[in-house]
């Protein structure tokens, strides 16, 4: 491990010898400059979590103030038998799956054509990321109106160029209303996995690469044994950090379907049941039950973090 | 697929110069198709946006249709009054005001995570994150109810306080892995030459990272003026952002394609100008710092 892991300043520094006061005093000068963010960030972050749980195990429903007490598991059992909340829960497992694999792919393949040298590889990498520099309620916004409209949408127009008159003319959202969703978050989020992607590839050891060549190694032979190996870290670290913003998502799902059509998910789902019924307990039973699967992915995300993060300090 | 892995990085003479191989042409032909693909959609939202309403909604779409800056009048209120200004302007005081509070946080802790580290800092580095991964909507009743006993409601300092815990543990590691950067010879001569702390921040260690904080400060921008969901339920008229004026204005006024065009065009605009400024940090920003 490097300077990067280590204490920054030499022991020497502080004579040894000076007593524990003094040293504990060098604690706390040391934490100080900590403390400030470590405090706001407890008491903004972490307490309202605590509230969600306590609420949750209360039956508390706006619109009737003097039924509020204490509910036990009650809620609970309702999120998870409620059809409503279960299919959320299902639509949320499908949609992040779904975006975050196909966009991974579209990523992958992208980055390993931006990851040679060509005329305006420049320009072609920020019209890459440009989709995902707008914001994503205007995003949801055009691809609803200007891209789907079955009447003038640039999608059926396109079709119409193509086949002419009689081109078939798809309701787009009501058709497939989850693909549709699906389809506008992976436009949003390849450029994500591509830049971590193109990022992985272009810290592959090229020597070894080379060396490999001399040997025969056929370009397959090197991708497959030795690039992908190289990239799985960013693949992972790709995949978990798009599932833990997409699992959120709710901007797309508010905006181009308004939930309906089956694609309301679990923040979609907990928007409602907070915000128009008004029932406080199942809305935040509904929280604890997002907050266990996002821990259940934050787990592995967090182990793949903390590997790349030994990587560096050990380079 | 050999043209791919024998790409050279360096100014060293290519190996396949563009355009005399035919694997290489087509390989670059097909980036240049995709990028295409990929931008299409924002350049059409942008082509839509100047033409006038009849001439958006056709199909097949009219692409050279005379271009009017209609669309943007009515975004402005030419037809029903409601300006967007306050909106856009609330987004804009959220997302420079809880920057500014990030940057006042995150730089200190940052610099007792790396410079002159606690015990068990990498601890204290992981804790920051998971928090980000704690689901907003987990919290987000609690924090409406805390919000109306106080009587946050519909104020704007109620989202410059989320937006910063929001973005204080992005910040926080992309600070660390600048700061990381900062070589140990310089702040040992600061303290030899008997520099505070704040001191020697202000005057060494800040100068030195400077495009390290802008990036960050970018990258905080833009999630902030991002944001939806804190803004949807916890403001109304007052202090309403962007993204909810604009999820309201379709429903209030029908579909007029330009003007929704013109709307996605400005409220877009900040965050394209704040990424392009930020491109080549924004892998690092969005990594959490974990890819450099």
């Amino acid at each position: 491990m490097s300077t990067a892991l280590e204490p920054r300043t030499s022991p020497t520094q502080q004579p040894p010898g000076e007593g524990a006061a003094l040293r504990r005093a060098g604690d706390w000068a040391r934490r100080a400059p900590l403390l400030p963010a470590l405090i706001f960030l407890i008491i903004v972050t972490q307490l309202p979590f605590v509230g969600t749980l306590v609420i949750s195990f209360m039956n508390w429903n706006a619109y009737y103030p003097d039924e509020v007490g204490f509910a036990g598991l009650d809620n609970y059992r309702r999120v998870l038998t409620d059809v409503t909340t279960r299919d959320s829960i299902i639509t949320t497992i499908v949609l992040t799956v779904s975006v975050v694999l196909v966009s991974l792919v579209l990523g992958l393949v992208i980055a390993l054509l931006l990851d040679r040298a060509f005329r305006g590889r420049g320009i072609v990498r920020t019209m890459m990321i440009t989709p995902f520099l707008v914001v994503p309620v205007a995003a949801a916004l055009v691809w609803k109106h200007a891209l789907y409209n079955p009447e003038y949408g640039l999608f059926n127009g396109v079709l119409t160029w193509i086949f002419g008159e009689n081109a078939p003319q798809p309701d787009w959202i009501s058709t497939m209303p989850l693909t549709a969703v699906v389809a506008s978050l992976v436009w949003q989020w390849t450029p994500f996995m591509m830049l971590i992607l193109l990022a992985g590839l272009q810290s592959k050891p090229l020597d070894v690469i080379e060396a490999a060549k001399i040997d025969g190694c056929s370009s397959w032979q090197i991708f497959r044994h030795m690039t992908l190996p190289h990239l799985r870290q960013y693949l992972e670290l790709g995949a978990l950090l798009g599932s833990i913003y997409i699992v959120q998502n709710f901007d797309a799902v508010f905006t181009i379907t308004s939930g309906g059509l089956g694609t309301a998910n679990l923040p979609y789902t907990i928007y409602q049941i907070f915000y128009n019924a008004h029932d406080f307990g199942r809305a935040s039973a509904a929280g604890v039950v997002v907050v266990i699967g996002t821990i259940i992915i934050a787990t592995f995300a967090l182990r793949t973090v903390s590997s790349l993060f030994r990587e560096e300090g050990a380079r | 697929m050999t043209a791919t892995l024998e790409a050279p990085r360096t100014a060293a003479p290519p190996v396949n110069p563009p355009g005399r191989n035919p694997a290489g042409t087509l390989l670059t032909i097909l980036a240049w198709v995709v990028g295409v693909l990929f931008v299409l959609p924002v350049l059409w939202m942008a082509l839509t946006s100047l033409h006038s309403e009849e001439n958006a909604a056709t199909n097949p779409p009219s692409l050279f249709a005379p271009l009017t800056l209609e669309g943007y009048a009515n975004f402005f209120g030419a037809q029903t009054g409601t300006s967007p200004w306050p909106a856009l302007l609330n987004s804009l005081t959220a997302s420079v005001l809880s920057t500014a509070l990030v940057l006042v946080l995150a730089i200190p802790a940052a610099y007792a995570l790396s410079i002159r580290p606690v015990r068990k800092w990498t601890d204290v580095l992981f804790f920051f994150l998971s928090t980000k991964m704690l689901p907003v909507v987990a919290g987000l009743l609690p924090v409406y109810l805390i919000a109306q006993s106080i009587g946050m409601l519909d104020n704007i300092w109620m989202l410059i306080i989320l937006y910063t815990s929001m973005n204080l543990p992005i910040a926080v590691w992309m600070m660390r892995s600048f700061l990381a950067e900062v070589p140990v010879e310089v702040l040992e001569a600061a303290s030899i030459d008997g520099c505070s702390l704040t001191r020697t921040l202000r005057t060494v260690v800040v100068p030195m990272v400077l495009p390290g904080i802008a990036a960050t400060s970018l990258i905080c921008f833009i999630f902030s003026w991002n944001e939806l969901l804190f803004a949807r339920v916890l403001t109304a008229t007052v202090a309403q952002t962007a993204p909810v004026f604009l999820t309201g204005f379709v429903t209030s006024q029908g579909l007029f394609l330009a003007t929704v065009c013109a709307a996605s065009v400005v409220v877009s605009l900040p965050v394209l100008i704040a990424g392009f400024a930020a491109q080549d940090k924004l892998v690092q920003g969005l990594s959490l710092g974990a890819i450099k």
